[in-house]
């Protein structure tokens, strides 16, 4: 207790001094820093807590809801994305082939209105091939309506001509449709340009949709956050208190509860976007072995076959940054604002 | 550095606990705040800390009128605002020494570099051996020694001490008075409220007394 020196404040003295020159000998709290001469038990200087201890954030419950918050986030990606690229490959079948369909009629034979609509399709640009539907397969076509052993010479059927587009061709399909229509009676050409637009519209509100769950999802995940937030510097008032009387700024006070919620917005978005890949994977996986059920058919037939693009997988992951990224920028906005608040003097009571 | 014009405090429809005080608190100077129990000793310290907000008149600290002072400056005052509260206000999960180099902590510091004047002023006021102790294991008077160590560390240029050899004997008491007297004598101004007459006795100087709400001051 009884110590030689003027005063620890007299730092000229104390920094330039050779270490440990002047100390007490027998006091045990030298060289518990961890540093040099380590034969004693070293007692670490620091408690290893940090300034606001973690134990003082309701953390698993914030990680549940984040976690349930990315997993709806990345669900709702997926499922965007699938549909947005079954859309696709629909609307690319589609726009490759038109149909003329041909009803019989009194005037002309099936055969020769056959040849002669395939004749005029051919003369327009763009136009690589035109296939009549042979009787086999039209008369499968039929089947589950009509039954086997049908005799199509004997049933006044139409028939259906596809016709193959280049890529990219887009032929003169109004001259088309009014030559077969003057030239061969009974004949309709069909570009499936309703269906198109039909699949258009309905992509792009599956991705309004999408956009707006998601948004929705990240709204709620925000205001958890800034409650979580608020709860948490509640519990550590006296810590604010006492950060603030030292001199510490916002930005301080921020960091030291960031921290916490940077990890805990990072467990749960790690866990609900895990969840989320391995659900589609499992979907993949049992889509493909039901491809031959009707009800897989049915599935894939909206879905595509669940075979998430590494686009979609990748989305997820980008879910994932965003939703902790988004979780301790807000935690550090709500503590910068409740701290600019205290610093207030026209606020102090 | 700190100037008081017409100050009155009351605590929401209370009595007025403080009335009409105008003073100053010149640069470097030293000064003991005494009074019996509840004269508001520490409401006027909580006045010139800026925590709370005189009902009437107006509080200068650092040349500027309270109410100016935008919240993103506050730190900055602060930080040259040394404090040692009544209830010393240490964090209970952190060491003696992260305590005491919390506001070093803060202001951007390194561990490294301040690491060896934090020992050094823990060894002064007799804690060095129990500085990786955490508070609740600590006596009263170390505790208050922590919460010395911790409002002297950075050298601040005003510090407020509230009762800070209230629970030390008085050969301890005389050591810490001289430890003020250092960081008077080093520049900063001091006040030091106690109801100590002891204390007081040993060290010459300006006293202002509260009574009943008034102050008297006795150069
Ligand atoms: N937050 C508060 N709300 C209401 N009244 C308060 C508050 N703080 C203090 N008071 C009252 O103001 C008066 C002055 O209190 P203060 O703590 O400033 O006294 P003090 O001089 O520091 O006393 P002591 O020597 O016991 O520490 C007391 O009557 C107390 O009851
Ligand atoms: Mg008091």
């Amino acid at each position: 207790m009884n110590d030689p020196r003027n005063s620890p404040l007299d730092r000229t003295q104390s920094n330039t001094a050779p270490a440990g020159a002047g100390k007490p000998t027998a006091d045990p709290g030298k060289g518990a820093d961890g540093g040099a001469g380590a034969k004693a038990p070293v007692r670490p200087l620091k408690s290893g807590m940090s300034i606001v201890p973690s134990e003082t954030i309701a953390g698993t419950a914030l990680v549940f809801v984040i976690g349930i918050m990315a997993f709806l986030a990345c669900l709702t990606l997926g499922a965007v994305s699938l549909i947005n690229s079954s859309a696709n490959q629909w609307q690319s079948d589609i726009s490759r082939e038109v149909t003329i369909q041909i009803r019989p009629s009194d005037e002309v034979g099936m055969e020769d209105a056959i040849k002669q609509a395939s004749r005029i399709a051919l003369s327009f640009a763009g136009v690589s091939r035109v296939e009549a539907l042979d009787d086999d397969a039209t008369v499968r076509l039929l089947e589950p309506w009509l039954g086997t052993g049908l005799q199509l010479s004997e049933l006044p059927v139409p028939r259906i001509l596809t016709v193959t587009l280049a890529a990219d061709a887009k032929p003169d399909f109004e001259g088309m449709r009014s030559r077969l229509e003057s030239d061969v009676p009974g004949s309709s050409l069909d570009d499936h340009r309703a269906w198109v637009d039909r699949l258009t519209t309905m992509a792009w509100t599956m991705v309004a949709i999408g956009t707006a769950i998601f948004l929705l999802v990240m709204a709620a995940t925000v205001t958890t956050v800034i409650f979580a937030t608020r709860g948490a510097m509640a519990g550590n008032k006296d810590v604010v208190e006492v950060l603030h009387f030292v001199g510490a700024d916002g930005r301080f006070i921020a960091a030291q509860f960031q921290k916490h919620f940077l990890v805990l917005g990072l467990k749960g978005a790690l866990c609900g976007a895990v969840a989320a890949i391995f659900l589609f994977l499992v979907l993949g996986v049992w889509s493909s072995q039901s491809l031959a059920t009707p009800e897989g058919d049915q599935i894939s037939a909206l879905f595509g076959t669940f075979s998430l693009s590494w686009s979609g997988y990748f989305g997820m992951l980008l879910v994932m940054v965003f939703v902790s990224v988004m979780t301790a920028m807000t935690s550090s906005w709500t503590v910068r604002s409740q701290v600019n608040l205290l610093q207030d003097y026209r606020r102090a009571s | 550095m700190i100037r008081f014009e017409n100050v009155g405090l009351r605590y929401g429809l209370g009595r007025e606990v403080l009335s009409d005080l105008s003073f100053d608190v010149r640069p470097k100077s030293f000064q003991f705040l005494t009074g019996p129990s509840g004269a508001g000793k520490t409401s006027l310290l909580r006045l010139m800390l800026m925590s709370i907000r005189p009902t009437r008149g107006l509080v200068h600290v650092f040349g500027r009128e309270a109410s100016t002072i935008r919240p993103d400056q506050m730190p900055i005052l602060r930080r040259k605002i040394g404090v040692v509260f009544q209830d010393f206000r240490l964090l209970n999960h952190l060491t003696t020494f992260e305590n005491v180099a919390l506001p070093l902590q803060v202001r951007g510091k390194m561990e490294a570099d301040y690491r060896q004047d934090v020992k050094d002023l823990l060894d002064w006021v007799g804690l060095g051996h129990r500085m990786h102790v955490l508070p609740p294991v600590l006596s009263g008077g170390e505790k208050q020694r922590a919460a010395i160590a911790r409002a002297l560390i950075d050298q601040p240029d005003i510090l407020l001490a509230d009762e800070p050899t209230g629970n030390v004997d008085p050969p301890l008491a005389a050591r810490l008075l001289r430890l003020f007297i250092e960081l008077h004598r080093s520049g900063t101004s001091v006040i030091i409220a106690t109801h100590d007459l002891g204390l007081m006795d040993q060290f010459d100087a300006r006293r202002l007394v509260l009574n009943s709400g008034r102050l008297q001051i006795y150069e």
